[in-house]
């Protein structure tokens, strides 16, 4: 009893994080309507520059999120402005091309991370990277549950910002319906570069509080777009709530993978889910909960 | 107060107006008639700037509208109340009215305008923390017209608001288009509803295969031989 209880703790302290990365992915896919195949990429932007902070100027993983944030989003941004939207100003593109642009972004990324910093594994050791609390016979890892408070925040904050804000109820209005949203004066490609960006610091908080636990190596975004895709799908495409839902289900799916089946299958139940929910529930949770 | 100069509009390689001219004087309801696909519509997203006119020109208050992108019209005090009322269906009533405010004038004012458009729908009051999608189609035509006070026009543009509507529903939208224009905001109206709105209105003009072939006051227009026929299929 005590394994599973220990194994659903770590499924749901890592399934924080993931909702964080579904977030931003959904974030996306709800305004554009695309699905962004570098968002593992852009986590691992952010990743190095943590790294970078950590190793050279000694500066705590955490007060990263400080730098890494900003610049993602900035680099989002860019990525939108500069080479999404002009794409769908060409008429003879289809808009279905902007995810091709991803993909081709995604590797970019990867090979600059490549060339600047070798394919070797870095890590970022902390004090308290294997530091746990343990509460009867079940263990809290530190970093994790920091990431998961971490991850809390930012999704409340983004809800209260969605929600309560003009700049919000904007993005939202043009994810239901861009050209209404336009007769009401919002400037519709502005809020791409805004959402791009947005949806990039969100994944690039992710990639800041997995740095004390993960190893971190130039391929490693493929394997976050790929869990981002599926938490996506899982939660329904364009919901941020079926993404906090279907994160904290892929985190708990492959920590119960991991314990029950063997370490090495943990990626595949991932996917297996996937399947299933396509198979099963076409549109994920989203027709479930209808936010 | 809004001028449409012989504009001509296409989609693509496809011409759907042309030589449209027709003004709209401050303080009238103005009414286009037409069949479906005469380019009614087409005119109102051209006035919105949502399509570019290939030749001609739109003036509003001595402001080029097509010269100005989209987004910025509304700010011109042009409001469009699109066909099928495209709300945002996952917001509540009160978030779609806010929509309706961002900018300006409208925007200091929000909480204001809102408590006149409570007063104008109070249903809308009653139902403000419900999901758009969930209303009725007359509270969502409400809603429409709502949203679009919300951003204190002096032009109001309806696209086909009786569009699916059930015959008293329909009186009470254009009893409400009334409303508006009493209020003193100008209103140019789209429809395929000819007896009704010919006998609210000032003046109209009949739009015929994206070109306009009869104006006149709505009393002219109805005494005419060819709408008579064509149109109240007497």
């Amino acid at each position: 009893m005590d394994v599973f209880i220990q194994t659903i703790v770590s499924g749901i302290l890592i399934g924080g994080i993931y909702s964080m990365i579904g977030i931003g992915m959904t974030l996306i896919m709800g305004v554009m309507g695309i699905i962004n195949l570098a968002h593992g990429q852009l986590m691992m932007v952010a990743m190095y520059i943590t790294f970078v902070m950590a190793h050279f100027f000694h500066v705590d993983p955490y007060l990263s999120l400080l730098v890494a944030m900003p610049a993602l989003f900035l680099l989002g941004a860019f990525i939108q402005k500069t080479l999404l939207n002009p794409l769908i100003k060409v008429e003879s593109i289809l808009p279905e091309n902007q995810v091709l642009m991803t993909v081709g972004i995604g590797m970019v990324l990867t090979e600059i991370a490549r060339f600047i910093f070798s394919s070797d594994y870095k890590t970022v050791k902390t004090s308290y990277s294997s530091s746990a609390i343990f509460i009867g016979k079940i263990s809290f890892n530190v970093p994790m549950c920091i990431a998961f408070g971490f991850a809390l925040f930012f999704t409340a904050l983004l809800f209260w910002f969605l929600l309560k804000t003009d700049l919000g109820r904007s993005i939202r209005a043009t994810a239901q319906d861009s050209e209404a949203a336009t007769l009401m004066g919002i400037n519709s490609s502005r809020i791409t570069v805004i959402t791009f960006g947005i949806g990039s610091a969100l994944v690039a908080a992710a990639g800041v509080l997995l740095m004390p636990i993960f190893y971190l190596f130039p391929d490693i975004g493929g394997a976050f777009t790929l869990k981002a895709f599926v938490i996506t799908i899982l939660g329904g495409l364009g919901s941020t709530v079926g993404a906090i839902v279907g994160g904290i289900v892929l985190g708990v799916a492959e920590s119960l993978g991991a314990t029950y089946i063997g370490m090495g299958y943990k990626e595949m139940v991932g996917f297996v889910i996937f399947v299933l929910v396509l198979i099963f529930l076409p549109g994920g949770l989203k027709r479930l909960t209808k936010i | 107060m809004l001028k449409v100069d012989s504009i001509n509009v296409a989609y693509g390689d496809l011409q759907v107006l042309w030589d449209v001219s027709f003004e709209v004087r401050e303080g009238e309801i103005v009414v286009l008639v037409g069949a479906n696909g005469a380019g009614k519509s087409t005119t109102l997203k051209t006035i919105s700037s949502l399509l570019k006119p290939m030749s001609g020109t739109i003036e509003f208050e001595g402001q080029r509208l097509d010269k100005l992108p989209p987004n910025k019209i509304i700010e011109q005090g042009v409001v469009h109340i699109p066909e099928g009322r495209r709300l945002f269906p996952d917001m509540t009533v009160e978030e779609n009215l806010i929509m309706g405010s961002l900018y300006g004038e409208a925007k200091k004012k929000r909480y204001q305008t809102m408590e006149y458009a409570y007063e104008l729908f109070p249903r809308l009051k009653e139902r403000r923390k419900q999901l758009a999608g969930t209303l009725s189609g007359g509270e969502q035509q409400m809603l429409a017209v709502g949203r679009g006070v919300m951003s204190l026009p002096r032009l109001m543009m309806f696209d086909e608001p009786s569009l699916g509507l059930s015959p008293l529903l329909v009186q009470d939208i254009f009893s409400l288009v009334k409303k508006v224009n009493q209020e003193g905001v100008t209103v140019l109206l789209v429809e395929q509803n000819v007896n009704q709105t010919l006998s609210m209105c000032h003046r109209a003009y009949v739009l015929e295969n994206g070109r306009i072939t009869l104006s006149g006051t709505g009393d002219e227009l109805m005494a005419n031989q060819h709408v008579k026929e064509a149109y109240l299929g007497i």
